[in-house]
């Protein structure tokens, strides 16, 4: 399929230069690639920037409440288990006021793909912080400054027992597109957390790792099988360190080091996960630091891709299998189960 | 002593088991061809402490023939405890120190017959239930029962131990089983045939039959003490009905009954029931019900919360199914956002709201009509849902298939009020076949429409059709934003707004057109007519029948039934009755001009009692 084919009639509406455009074409190429028929295809938004997405794909689309989006797509899915079901939501619909709904449908492991755009703003309603903002970060509600620990989006996926988290870059369309396809190959609830520039109230809010200049640098792509390197000249790689006390840490390696690790996605114990994902995370939670130089490299792509049963396959096989035992069929032969009499 | 209808209440400790022996004596009493109406009572508290008067639990039930209402008193009573003798003697006053017997507040008759067991008024029972003294004898003088009432002495406790010392059974067992001895007691009182009453108890127990032989044998000596014994009390006579329609029944509570009248609609309408909810008193048993209804392809998401619970629901509908919502009014408090989307995007939504008293927790267990305007009213925006109102424990049942008719023939949310008190009742339900049940055809989306289809497309009744996804070449996007009245997609156009919000107005207003027309019960020919709604419905029509005059009793809220105005504005005195401060009234005095509404209204947490409403009408 084309990528064309997802795109709706409607005029993309997003600021100019704002990151969700890309996102919203990456998702476009994604959905071609991933081939399942536009009438197939459903994509469950809450309120946000990020949540007009559904008005730009060609596909069933249902642009719902402030932070509901979680709870209306686990309803489509698992009502309807054969339909594709993609969830378009923010740091503050997810993580604020849909966060209830957030870490149940990680729990229950719905199978759907979210992409969670975090921009650490709230853009919609100009301008305030959000979940994501760093602490101390200024903005239209905190002009002295943010007084809130942030939250780090993937350790709230791992707290809730999730089974796929990917990171990835406005900017970086390859490993987005790739990140999405991965999250629709995996069966159960795949986050997908695309780090996003709002060029009007929060611009540059990445540039750590967004800018070219520095990128490579001061982020990894990982892949599943394959060693942790990374740097402009793919000189570095990624190391436990055992000698640092209680707990292994990571540590930076010279590429060629016998230690650097293979990234393992179907690993089922998530503590290496939730280290690889929180690395160079010090960089986005306190802004009052800004001269921070975290050593290690902020983790894209696939982090943790693993396998387990999905809620709507739960509910529908208990389904069948209560239906196939059962004498009572219908209706009229349910009323025969009851005490009765003829009058 | 034949008698047209008699109330029986079985009154007890949480733990005693005395909302299943009311059930049964109801069902026992159903199958023998009286009409039954219950009324079951307990503490909020799982498990307060044992003999307390916190602790007390009853189960009334008004049996034979012309039964309306579960009573308002007690002509016989069963108290298994001396809390429960107290409870029902002071009522709500049980709590009062030094109260006594005063007629208002008493739960049973002057000259009721009253069963106790005089093992639960030792000196033990007495203190736990705060008496001062500390002598049985003495329990009823303190009491202040008058002598008109006639009290049967049995130590129900001895003799369920003597009954089952052979039965290799604990002591804890043993004494669980002493409201199947009071059971046949009252079923000898009632001339209930043994052999009924132990087929049904087999029945009860199939699934454990080791206990089939031990209850068997206590409620037969129960039975048998009543025969032999020399009890100074006349065995009682109850009325068969002979207004019952012919066919197959069974007694079934509102909120079971509420469930299957989703579970008879879906299967009309060939679409898979879904209810997303979240448990709340007094409404969890429909979730219970449905949870258990796989068999019947049921599927139920025990949602996160609230907001969740009618989320899911509507994410369902967005994808085809028959979907619902069950909940109680502070529940429906934290939906009111998620059913201004269901209005919003015109998606069928059927949302079930228990009513309990309030506002904020309130009386989770008890019972109030006080969530009406909520109901219609209760959202941002100009926000138009149909709202119906079952009015018996059975007839929650045709109300909840209502519901969902309107709601996929109309695409529209449907709020179907029931309450507490409809909720727990039993009454006696003739089972429908499915065949017999109106059709049901959902909005589909004609197949003309294809490649061409907006979410803003309507018939002539101003109804959207219902695309759903899976559908190739219906692709939509729906919205909670406003949305262009052809082409569906986000509008903030000024002129198009008015147009929505007059076309989802217009939409739930043709409902009218396919609801009955508003009925007058009792005299119609008299000055005087009681308004009601909802649960209110047998307490109005025995009262109304006892003032000779006129009742309209309505099932439908929004939109009202087309005659409303032409059937209030017949008579001279027109009298609301509600359990709340007056909400319906409020309603009525916006669309009906020219009227004058008086109230009666009542918000104690409990049913009307038909003595009260008599006497407050002729007073008015």
């Amino acid at each position: 399929m084309e990528a064309s084919q997802f795109k709706s009639d409607q005029y993309v509406r997003f600021c100019p230069g704002c990151g969700d455009h890309a996102i919203c074409a990456a998702l476009q190429q994604a959905m071609a690639k991933i081939g399942v028929p536009t009438y197939n295809t459903v994509v469950i938004s809450g309120i946000g920037c990020s949540s007009r997405m559904p008005h730009y794909l060609n596909t069933y689309g249902f642009n719902t409440i402030h932070g509901r989006g979680g709870a209306i797509a686990t309803g489509v899915k698992t009502s309807h288990p054969e339909l594709t079901v993609w969830q378009m939501s923010g740091d503050g619909d997810c993580l604020a006021i849909g966060g209830n709904h957030f870490i149940h449908e990680i729990r229950r492991n719905v199978d759907l793909n979210l992409c969670l755009f975090n921009n650490r703003i709230y853009g919609l309603t100009k301008g305030q912080y959000s979940p994501t903002s760093p602490k101390g970060f200024v903005s239209k509600s905190s002009p002295f400054g943010t007084v809130e620990r942030p939250f780090i989006p993937a350790e709230l996926v791992m707290g809730a027992r999730g089974t796929f988290f990917a990171r990835t870059l406005d900017v970086d369309m390859p490993t987005t597109v790739d990140c999405m396809v991965k999250a629709q190959e995996h069966k159960g609830a795949s986050v997908i957390e695309c780090l996003v520039n709002c060029v009007i109230f929060n611009n540059g809010t990445h540039n750590w790792i967004a800018d070219r200049e520095t990128r490579a640098e001061h982020s990894i792509l990982l892949k599943h099988g394959e060693k942790m390197i990374f740097g402009a000249n793919k000189d570095k790689g990624l190391a436990l360190d055992y000698s640092a006390g209680i707990m292994p840490k990571l540590i930076v390696v010279p590429a060629d080091d016998p230690r650097v690790l293979v990234h393992d996605a179907k690993m089922e114990d998530p503590t290496l996960h939730r280290m690889l994902a929180l690395m160079g995370q010090e960089k986005f939670t306190d802004v009052l630091n800004a001269e921070i130089q975290p050593e290690l490299p902020v983790a894209l792509g696939v982090i943790r891709d693993v396998e387990a049963e999905t809620y709507n396959d739960a509910v529908n096989n208990q389904i069948e299998e209560v239906r196939g035992k059962s004498k009572a069929k219908t209706f009229d032969e349910l009323c025969m189960t009851l005490e009765h009499w003829d009058m | 002593m034949q008698k047209q209808n008699v109330v029986v209440k079985f009154c007890g400790d949480s733990g005693d088991g005395m909302q299943l022996t009311g059930n049964m004596f109801s069902s026992l009493s159903a199958i023998l061809g009286n009409e039954i109406s219950t009324l079951p009572d307990y503490p909020a508290e799982i498990r307060a402490p044992q003999g307390t008067l916190g602790g007390v639990s009853g189960f009334q039930i008004n049996l034979g023939a012309g039964v309306y209402t579960p009573g308002d008193k007690a002509d016989v009573l069963v108290a298994m405890n001396a809390a429960a003798l107290k409870v029902c003697t002071l009522g709500s006053k049980f709590n009062v120190p030094g109260a006594k017997f005063n007629e208002a507040d008493c739960t049973y008759k002057k000259n009721a017959v009253i069963v106790i067991d005089t093992d639960s008024f030792g000196e033990k029972d007495l203190e736990k239930a705060l008496y001062q003294t500390r002598q049985m004898e003495e329990v009823f003088v303190e009491l202040g029962i008058p002598e008109s009432v006639q009290i049967v002495p049995v130590a129900i406790t001895q003799l369920t131990k003597e009954s089952l010392k052979d039965s290799g059974m604990d002591n804890k067992s043993i004494l669980k089983s002493r409201n199947m001895f009071a059971l046949g007691i009252v079923c000898w009182l009632f001339n209930r045939p043994i052999d009924k009453a132990i087929h049904f108890l087999e029945g009860k127990f199939a699934k454990k039959p080791a206990l089939i032989a031990p209850n068997v044998k206590v409620l037969t000596d129960g039975y048998n003490y009543g025969n032999n014994t020399a009890m100074n009390i006349n065995t009682i006579n109850v009325e068969v009905s002979e207004d019952l329609q012919h066919g197959t029944y069974t007694s079934i509570a509102g909120n079971k009954a509420t469930a299957w009248g989703l579970i008879a609609a879906a299967h009309k309408c060939g679409k898979r029931l879904f209810l997303g909810s979240y448990p709340i008193t007094p409404a969890t048993d429909i979730m219970h019900e449905l949870a258990g209804r796989k068999d019947m392809g049921v599927m139920v998401v025990q949602a996160e919360d609230e907001i969740a619970g009618v989320c899911t629901a509507i994410g369902a509908s967005f994808a085809g199914d028959l979907a619902c919502t069950s909940t109680s009014g502070p529940g429906l408090s934290l939906k009111s956002e998620a059913v201004g989307l269901a209005v919003m995007a015109e998606l069928p939504l059927v949302i079930i709201d228990v009513q309990r008293g309030g506002p904020s927790t309130g009386l989770p267990t008890k019972t109030e009509q006080t969530d009406l305007l909520q109901a219609v009213y209760g959202r941002n925006g100009e926000c138009p849902a149909v709202v119906i109102a079952a009015s018996t424990s059975a007839n929650c049942f045709q109300y909840a298939f209502e519901a969902c008719k309107i709601a996929v023939e109309n695409m529209t949310p449907v709020i179907l009020m029931t309450d507490t008190y409809l909720a727990n009742g039993t009454g006696l339900w003739r089972m429908p076949k499915l065949a017999e049940l109106p059709e049901i055809k959902p909005q589909s989306v004609p197949a003309e429409l294809k490649g061409k289809y907006s979410v803003s497309l309507r018939d002539e009744n101003s109804i959207r059709y219902w695309a759903t996804p899976g559908m190739e070449g219906y692709e939509h996007r729906n919205i909670g934003l406003e949305r262009d009245s052809l082409k569906g997609s986000i509008s903030t156009n000024p002129e198009n707004h008015e147009k929505m919000v007059k076309a989802r107005q217009a939409k739930v207003d043709q409902v009218v057109n396919k609801i009955p027309e508003l009925r007058v019960q009792g005299n119609a020919d008299s000055d005087t007519l009681l308004i009601g709604w909802g649960s209110t419905e047998g307490h109005l029509h025995a009262a109304a029948n006892e003032l000779n005059c006129a009742l309209a009793h309505f099932n439908y809220i929004n939109p009202l039934p087309k005659n409303t105005a032409e059937v209030i504005k017949r008579y001279k005195k027109v009298i609301v009755c509600e359990l709340n401060n007056g909400q319906f009234a409020t309603l009525l005095r916006s669309k009906v001009q020219g009227v004058e509404f008086k109230q009666y209204n009542e918000i104690m947490g409990q049913p009307f009692a038909v003595e009260r409403i008599v006497e407050a009408v002729k007073n008015l």
